[in-house]
């Protein structure tokens, strides 16, 4: 337990190694790390908590912190001790949580992280003088990156559970008086720590205050009366605290002032207005870059091999049902959950070394003006960044948001951004329709592309101010961040959390976007006609007898296609295509864009696969033959069904919708209710099709 | 109270050392921040702007923190001079 940037994370990686664990905390969705490190003689689990500044929790990852400390969560035991990491460059905050944790009654050993950091920087701690001050718990220097301090550090975590709890006066006599007095008023259920909590933090804990019960509810309500009388006992506990830290600074630090270290310089340009945001910019850019570029060549591999195993695996089966459900389901489901492994790898890579050099926080700084102006503030941007790549990390990362009004309003703006999912029906659509002729210097393709993209952030950013005006109205969010001075990621702590994360990512999203792969599948599959199939078996023949050579094979595939796409059409997902048709017939769409659409609410990446099929050129059609294929498309009575107004109705719809079950799974985890994901699909299909209506009608007036 | 503040954490000029000498703390934010560290006797030095003059960042105890300059008027401050 300790600070956030603290080295918590590379002390937890160097001591476990691959010996970890993650799991879900009962009953929420913070992930437990746990990881067992190998002592001389025997092992011990660790629990890495997130960082917190203080037990009087103030965001959703600060609480599960303090509340697996102090033995709240059910079904999970006090611990047995606590291994309190302090940066050894901010003994200042880290001592003001270590005192904190020294008063629990529970064994302590300190780890004193980046000693070479800070001695480099002229810091020197008297360990021992340290140790005094904090009523004899254990100080271990280490240096989590090289291994260095980790014997005695080891050492002192086996005699862990057998040393002496730390003994210190307490840091505010008045209140430890009160609350000793109510203990022994308790008959011993309540112990003065746990009062003293209470005290400060308020009656919030309902676990706690069925154990206390009515009578010691209404003396602590008391006691805080007499005690605090009206002011916030926080900033008492602050001020006390502090002042404490100080005074065991004096005795045991000796800091030159050469701050100046090189970090510090960086820190000083980044941070400069303009420079800053020239810099932002052009590390997003790099970000950008890198998950769509660098990550095609690997998707499109993953795409061919898929493909191709499919094919392989249906060859060697028999055709039916089976073969079918393997290679059309369970294969290609499997491959669209890999296809975007590429892309999140990268971007958690690249999150990952921002976070850990600190550059985050700059860049949440940086832009919380900007923020602010759509009621949010600068932590809302990371999660907003990481939904370029995908949804579901991205609202994952909305924990750190202290503010739960800020948390939802940034859950509900995070699915508009687009998503790598959604690239490829817009470049299928962008491709065939628009024409690739330039304006000025711009290609107007990469202009429509942009516009999309720019569509999805500004109906995001007012879908936040909107909320923030309405049902999520309150107090400006306040903004307090810590800028950690910048520093070398570990690639060890880089690499392992970078799995950890697509492990969480694989289970959260990858289950669900399998599962509907293979219920679309279904639905596009049954019921079987068998006059279609007869038809086309006759047909076979009719061209055999006629035909020979490679003009046979063409046409044995040229009608294989058009019995697909015959199937199809009175599969359930046809029917249901057909059924909702009129629906979207006021936005210029046949039923067999319907039948896609409808395919690609589950998961909208399906939808070029379907689009494939119900255009019978195949499901592994070559986006140029699809393109040429959707531009003759035509009603019955000869005019084209893609029209430019239907086009671009069609972009929009899908820019908006939100076509993902993985997305609406994880904003019901994350908000705890289904409320929330309803809304936000209600609300972003309204948009979408109002936006489809409305282009349509007036581009087709 | 907090119109009788000569001098917070916002007239700081950059670079400039100061003490803090008091806190009006009735806003929850600013509770959150003497949590963080700047409570009465903190030492604090601004080391600058976001682009449009907010957020501010101030270096406590050789950390960066960073706040609104909203927050930073309940914070009574004594400069300590020039100093870099």
């Amino acid at each position: 337990m300790g600070n956030p940037n603290s080295g918590k994370s590379t002390l937890f990686n160097r001591l476990t190694g691959l010996r970890q664990s993650t799991a879900n905390y009962p009953g929420v969705t913070v992930e437990k790390h746990t990881g067992v490190a190998k002592l001389d003689d025997g092992f011990i689990e660790l629990i890495d908590l997130p960082g917190t500044f203080s037990l009087s929790a103030h965001s959703l990852e600060e609480r599960i912190a303090v509340d697996v400390v102090l033995g709240r969560i059910p079904d999970l035991k006090t611990p047995a001790g606590i291994l309190a990491v302090v940066a050894m460059s901010n003994l200042y905050q880290g001592l003001f949580l270590v005192q904190q944790l020294c008063e629990l009654g529970l064994p302590l050993v300190i780890a004193l992280t980046m000693t070479d950091a800070a001695e480099a920087a002229g810091v020197r701690v008297d360990t021992d003088a340290l140790e005094k001050r904090l009523g004899g718990a254990r100080v271990c220097p280490v240096v989590a990156t090289t291994g260095q301090g980790f014997g005695q550090l080891r050492e002192a975590l086996a005699a862990l559970p057998n040393a002496p709890r730390p003994d210190m006066p307490a840091f505010w006599p008045e209140l430890r008086a009160v609350s000793s007095r109510l203990a022994v008023e308790s008959r011993g259920v309540l112990s003065p720590v746990e009062i003293e909590r209470a005290l400060i933090d308020g009656p919030n804990d309902p676990a706690f205050a069925e154990r206390a019960g009515d009578r010691m509810q209404s003396l602590l309500q008391e006691a805080r009366e007499s005690l605090f009388n009206g002011s916030p006992p926080v900033v008492e506990e602050a001020q006390r605290r502090y002042d404490w830290v100080r005074d065991v600074l004096a005795s045991v630090q000796t800091e030159s002032p050469a701050y100046r270290t090189w970090s510090a310089r960086i820190g000083g340009w980044v941070n400069r207005p303009v420079p800053g945001t020239i810099g932002l910019f052009v590390v997003m850019a790099v970000v950008f870059q890198a998950v769509f570029a660098w990550a095609t060549p690997l998707m499109d591999g993953i795409d061919a091999a898929t493909a191709a195993t499919g094919a392989w695996v249906a060859s060697q089966l028999p055709s039916g049902a089976l073969g079918s459900l393997i290679s059309d389901g369970v294969i290609a489901g499997v491959g669209s959950v890999i296809i975007f492994l590429p892309q999140i790898m990268i971007l958690f890579l690249f999150i990952i070394v921002l976070e850990d050099s600190g550059y985050l926080a700059r860049a949440a700084y940086l832009m919380d003006r900007v923020m602010r102006s759509v009621g949010l503030s600068g932590q809302s941007i990371i999660p907003m960044i990481s939904s370029f790549a995908c949804a579901v990390p991205g609202i994952m990362a909305t924990r750190v948001i202290p503010n739960r009004r800020d948390r939802i309003a940034t859950i509900l703006a995070a699915p508009f951004m687009t998503c790598s999912a959604r690239l490829p029906v817009y470049a299928l659509l962008i491709a065939a329709f628009v024409p690739a002729s330039s304006i000025g210097w711009f290609n107007l393709q990469g202009i429509v592309l942009f516009g999309l993209y720019l569509l999805g952030i500004v109906a995001g950013v007012l879908t936040a101010l909107l909320l923030k005006q309405t049902a999520l109205r309150g107090p400006k969010p306040a903004f307090a961040l810590m800028l950690p001075e910048f520093r070398k990621p570990n690639l060890r702590t880089v690499a392992i959390q970078m799995l950890g994360r697509v492990r969480v990512f694989l289970r959260r999203a990858g289950t669900v976007i399998f599962s509907v792969a293979v219920v679309v599948w279904a639905l596009a599959y049954y019921p079987r006609s068998d006059d279609v199939q007869r038809q086309f078996a006759a047909a076979q023949s009719t061209s055999r007898a006629s035909l020979s050579g490679e003009a046979l094979e063409r046409e044995r595939l040229r009608l294989a296609n058009e019995a697909a796409a015959a199937q199809l059409e009175q599969s359930w997902l046809g029917r249901a295509g057909k059924f909702v048709e009129p629906a979207f017939t006021p936005l210029g769409w046949d039923w067999k864009i319907s039948a896609a659409v409808i395919a690609g609410f589950p998961a909208r990446e399906v939808v070029v696969a379907v689009l494939g099929t119900v255009y019978a050129i195949g499901d592994e059609a070559d986006e140029a033959s699809l393109a040429q294929r959707l531009q003759s498309a035509s009603w019955p009575d000869g005019s084209p069904v893609f029209t430019p107004p239907m086009v671009l109705g069609l972009l929009i719809f899908y820019a908006c919708c939100l076509q993902c079950a993985a997305t609406l799974a994880v904003i019901r985890r994350e908000t705890n209710s289904w409320g929330w994901p309803l809304f936000a699909w209600c609300y972003m299909t309204a948009i979408g099709y109002t936006g489809a209506l409305l282009v349509f009608q007036l581009g087709s007036a | 109270m907090k119109d009788s503040f000569k001098s917070t954490l916002a007239s700081l000029k950059r670079g400039q050392k100061g003490v803090i000498k008091a806190v009006d703390a009735a806003d929850p934010a600013v509770q959150r921040l003497m949590v963080l560290g700047l409570v009465s006797g903190a030492e604090v030095q601004f080391t600058g702007a976001a682009i449009g003059g907010d957020p501010l960042e101030f270096r406590l105890f050789g950390n960066g923190i960073s706040l609104r300059r909203a927050q930073a008027l309940h914070f009574e401050v004594v400069a300590l001079g020039e100093s870099g």
